[in-house]
């Protein structure tokens, strides 16, 4: 957990009173619309169907309990009582005022949120695994480069009107929960041959119209030279990335177009002039920033002590939520405790006012006052003792946030859609819906294992269908919502695209397609421990197709 | 529902203008006092391409009083009553099609 | 318009080249890039100071070899929200070290002013009478930054990290003491 310090907090309270005067002059007509939009959208201010949208950056989807209660707060007080977690580790209000914006941001603020740069063209929030600090497969805290860059990129006076929006993820983990091979740049910190660690930089993935894994760059980068190189990059990208066609505008487009060599050539060019300059990281400045993040002081306690196992063999719900919900911690007797956001019938990553309160408090009794939020919408508590588990579980359990499903077929990730958002072409949120209806039966959810189904409502991709086990797309046909699927997507450490299943299906058969594409996966694993996604990669998309097309 | 954002102008029926309230984002629609509304039975309907061509214009320049001001289709029914065209603009009229989650009892 | 430099409206006393138009004597000029380059040498012959409009999707690299003849390079946002010349201004400024007048034309707004103030640029063709007129209260907004640019400004990590330096002096000289 960062905490700020008096510089933080000064930008962050001037920047509060300049988006006051601008939405003052916006309200009085002085700027108009055009002149006002990219400003607001730099403070995470969209206009959706029925209201404007705030969107408040959670820098590496970490949490303290205090700023959980905000964002409570502000639900309650300038919205609908309940907020949505993204697929970018950051959270959505929906019903926003334009008028009101101004207090909303002011109370964020004293908490040490805010909405910058959550939109518009320019660098967006820093995302990392959201077990970061405290997974047994990392090989350091990624946080602390993810804020080093999450200052750098603020307010940037060069880069604050780039051809498009630019994504930077970073993991430090061997398995790449944080998705960095479809993010404009992505990171991932890794040891070289000599034991150093250092950052393999690849660039110009992303998904929407036109999805791209990255190529690498620059297979290890110092880590003294993180700052001077991410530069290099951007200005590149600044100076040479498409403007003339908004759907061409992303790095992943000129990446593609010079070529990944030639591109890291003028990359390089640029590079050698700025390396051993004022960027250069001076270890003081790390030591300064990381001495800055508060750790958890964690006792010396005993992995899987009696009492847990006891609770486990007493009750089998709270067996199966602790074989479900409950991952390995890097510290002993510790664990990692994902909350999950998909209930059965509930619209995927949404908390209400009162659960995020509620789950505010038990952090700071049960995870030393921090929480998580994850990519793929659900929140974790990372530093919870294994004896407290079976009391946690209780709690969470009254306030519904822990249905067993998380990496399951009802743990969908989805992407707001027509319901909320207007750039969608179909709805997202009621297709997600009715599928965690068709597969409320634990049995039959642990039975078809780890099967991530991914959904969007238009090209955009912000659900990240196309990385999806199974993908699903809305497109518009002859005024009616259809839905494309893919099969075998994987947004981690081997990226890949999902292929085309067969033709787009009308909203009412979505659900009976998903039915059909796991009955046909039950039969055809060659095991039980056989997840969908290797029996897709094992057998191809044509026996899902044959069975999902027979009869339609 | 190709988002409006892609539209191409051309008018296959009724429709109305239609907009977001500057101050707080409402759904609103234009009038033939050159006003806005919330109420969709007091929009006016036009029917033909230059009408809309001109109601949209008109509306756009009031950029104090709404944003993002575009054509969209309704339906007129028996009892002369005119209802969203399509789903989008249902989903505006009427909020998103499932209960939001403060409904939901925790 | 009004140009600003030095945070109040000045008059301009460049005037804008014309295609093809010769060069009126004792006159500041701005050429277009094209004619600037043609006439290199009988524009800085001049006993007047010659500047040049550079346009924003050409490489700066291209005029660096010439700013030593020049006394002001102007550069172009077509739209506010186009963000080359911010690229281009801090290469001209901070690779090429170019210390004449680096001014920005275009659509230039009130909301970008200490942007383009920290990107090297001094002068401020002010698309807006009351944007001008607010020069200096907009300039004014962030008194902290984080990141070093050419502006003379120290990163704001440099700082903290002068700051625990001084912090640490100073408790050191009072054990001492």
């Amino acid at each position: 957990m960062y905490l700020y310090d008096q510089f933080d907090r000064t930008l962050l309270a001037e920047r509060v009173t300049e988006f006051r005067d601008q939405v003052a002059r916006r309200l009085s007509g002085e700027l108009t619309e055009d002149e006002f939009k990219p400003l607001r959208l730099m403070n995470g201010v969209y206009l959706q169907l029925h209201a404007y949208m705030l969107r408040i950056a959670i820098p590496y989807g970490t949490l303290s309990s205090e700023q959980l209660r905000t964002l409570a707060q502000v639900a309650r007080k300038y919205d609908r009582g309940y907020g949505h977690f993204t697929t970018r580790q950051n959270i959505q209000f929906n019903w926003i005022k334009l008028a009101e914006l101004p207090d909303a941001m002011a109370d964020l603020a004293r908490a040490g949120l805010h909405g910058m740069q959550t939109s518009g063209n320019c660098t967006r929030n820093v995302t990392t695994d959201q077990w970061a600090g405290v997974a047994p497969d990392e090989i350091e805290d990624a946080r602390v480069w993810a804020e080093l860059l999450r200052q750098h990129m603020t307010l940037h006076p060069e880069f604050s009107f780039l051809p498009r929006k630019f994504k930077i993820a970073l993991t430090a983990a061997t398995s790449d929960r944080a998705a960095t091979k479809v993010h404009d740049i992505g990171l991932r910190l890794i040891r070289n041959g000599a034991g150093e660690t250092g950052f393999e930089v690849s660039v110009g993935g992303g998904l929407g119209r036109t999805p791209f894994i990255g190529k690498v760059v620059k297979p290890f980068l110092p880590k003294r030279d993180l700052l001077s190189y991410v530069e290099a990059i951007v200005r590149v990208y600044n100076q040479f990335g498409r403007r003339d066609n908004i759907y061409k505008a992303r790095i992943k487009i000129l990446v593609h177009e010079l070529g990944a060599d030639a591109f890291a050539k003028e990359v390089d060019a640029e590079w050698q002039s700025i390396k051993d300059g004022a960027l250069a990281l001076d270890p003081a400045a790390v030591s300064y920033i990381a001495g800055r993040f508060r750790y958890a002081a964690y006792e010396r306690l005993d992995d899987n002590p009696g009492t847990l196992s006891q609770a486990r063999k007493a009750d089998r719900r709270f067996d199966n939520w602790v074989g479900n919900s409950v991952a390995n911690h890097k510290a002993p007797g510790y664990a990692i405790v994902t909350l999950s956001l998909k209930p059965e019938g509930g619209p995927p990553g949404d908390a209400t006012a009162a659960q995020m309160d509620t789950i505010a408090d038990l952090a700071e009794r049960y995870s030393f006052g921090e929480i998580r939020v994850g990519h793929e919408q659900n929140l974790a508590l990372p530093h919870v003792a294994q004896c407290d588990l079976p009391a946690l579980w209780r709690a969470l359990d009254a306030i519904g946030v822990a249905t067993p499903n998380v990496g399951l077929v009802s743990d969908i990730i989805a992407c707001p859609g027509l319901d909320y958002c207007s750039l969608a072409n179909t709805r997202s949120i009621p297709v997600a819906q009715e599928i965690t209806r068709r597969f409320r039966d634990p049995h039959l959810a642990r039975e078809l294992g780890r099967l991530h189904i991914n959904i969007s409502g238009c090209i955009n991709a912000c659900g990240h269908h196309h990385v999806g086990h199974i993908g699903i797309l809305g497109v518009e046909k002859n005024g009616e919502e259809y839905f494309q699927l893919t099969l075998g997507g994987r947004a981690d450490e081997q990226a890949e695209l999902g292929t085309l299943l067969g033709p787009a299906v009308p909203y009412a058969q979505v659900a009976d397609v998903i039915e059909d594409v796991v009955s046909a996966y039950l039969e055809l694993r060659e095991r039980p421990n056989e997840i969908f996604l290797e029996t897709v990669k094992r057998v191809g998309v044509e026996p899902f197709k044959e069975r999902v097309y027979a009869a339609r | 529902m190709t988002s409006p954002l892609q539209q191409k102008f051309r008018i296959s029926g009724p429709v109305v203008v239609t907009a977001n309230r500057l101050a707080d984002g409402a759904v609103i629609y234009r009038t033939l006092d050159r006003a806005w509304t919330t109420k969709l039975a007091l929009a006016a309907v036009v029917t033909t391409a230059p009408a809309a061509q001109a109601l949209l214009a008109d509306a756009s320049a009031d950029d104090i009083g709404a944003v993002g001001a575009y054509v969209a289709p309704v339906e007129r029914h028996a009892d002369g009553g005119i209802r969203p065209g399509n789903l989008r603009e249902h989903i505006r009229q009427s909020g998103p099609t499932f209960e939001l989650p403060v409904t939901l009892g925790i | 318009m009004r140009l600003v430099k030095g945070g109040r409206v000045i008059e301009d006393r460049f005037v804008r080249l014309l295609d093809g138009a010769p060069a009126p004597d004792g006159v500041p000029v701005i050429a277009p890039a094209e004619r600037f380059l043609a006439d290199e040498a009988e524009l800085i012959a001049r006993p007047a100071p010659t500047g040049v409009l550079w346009p924003n999707n050409r490489k700066v690299a291209e005029l660096a070899p010439h700013l030593g003849g020049l006394a002001l390079v102007a550069l172009v946002f077509p739209r506010f929200s186009d963000g080359r010349a911010y690229s281009q201004a801090r290469l001209i400024r901070e690779r090429y070290g170019f210390r004449g007048e680096l001014r920005a034309t275009g659509d230039v707004l009130r909301d970008q002013f200490t942007f383009l103030l920290r990107s090297g640029f001094d002068a401020f063709e002010v698309k807006k009478d009351a944007d001008a007129a607010a020069f200096a209260e907009a300039s004014a907004r962030y008194s902290v930054f984080y990141q070093p640019t050419g502006d003379g400004r120290v990163s704001m990590l440099r700082e903290r990290v002068m700051g625990l330096r001084k912090a640490n002096i100073a408790s050191s000289s009072a054990r001492v003491s």
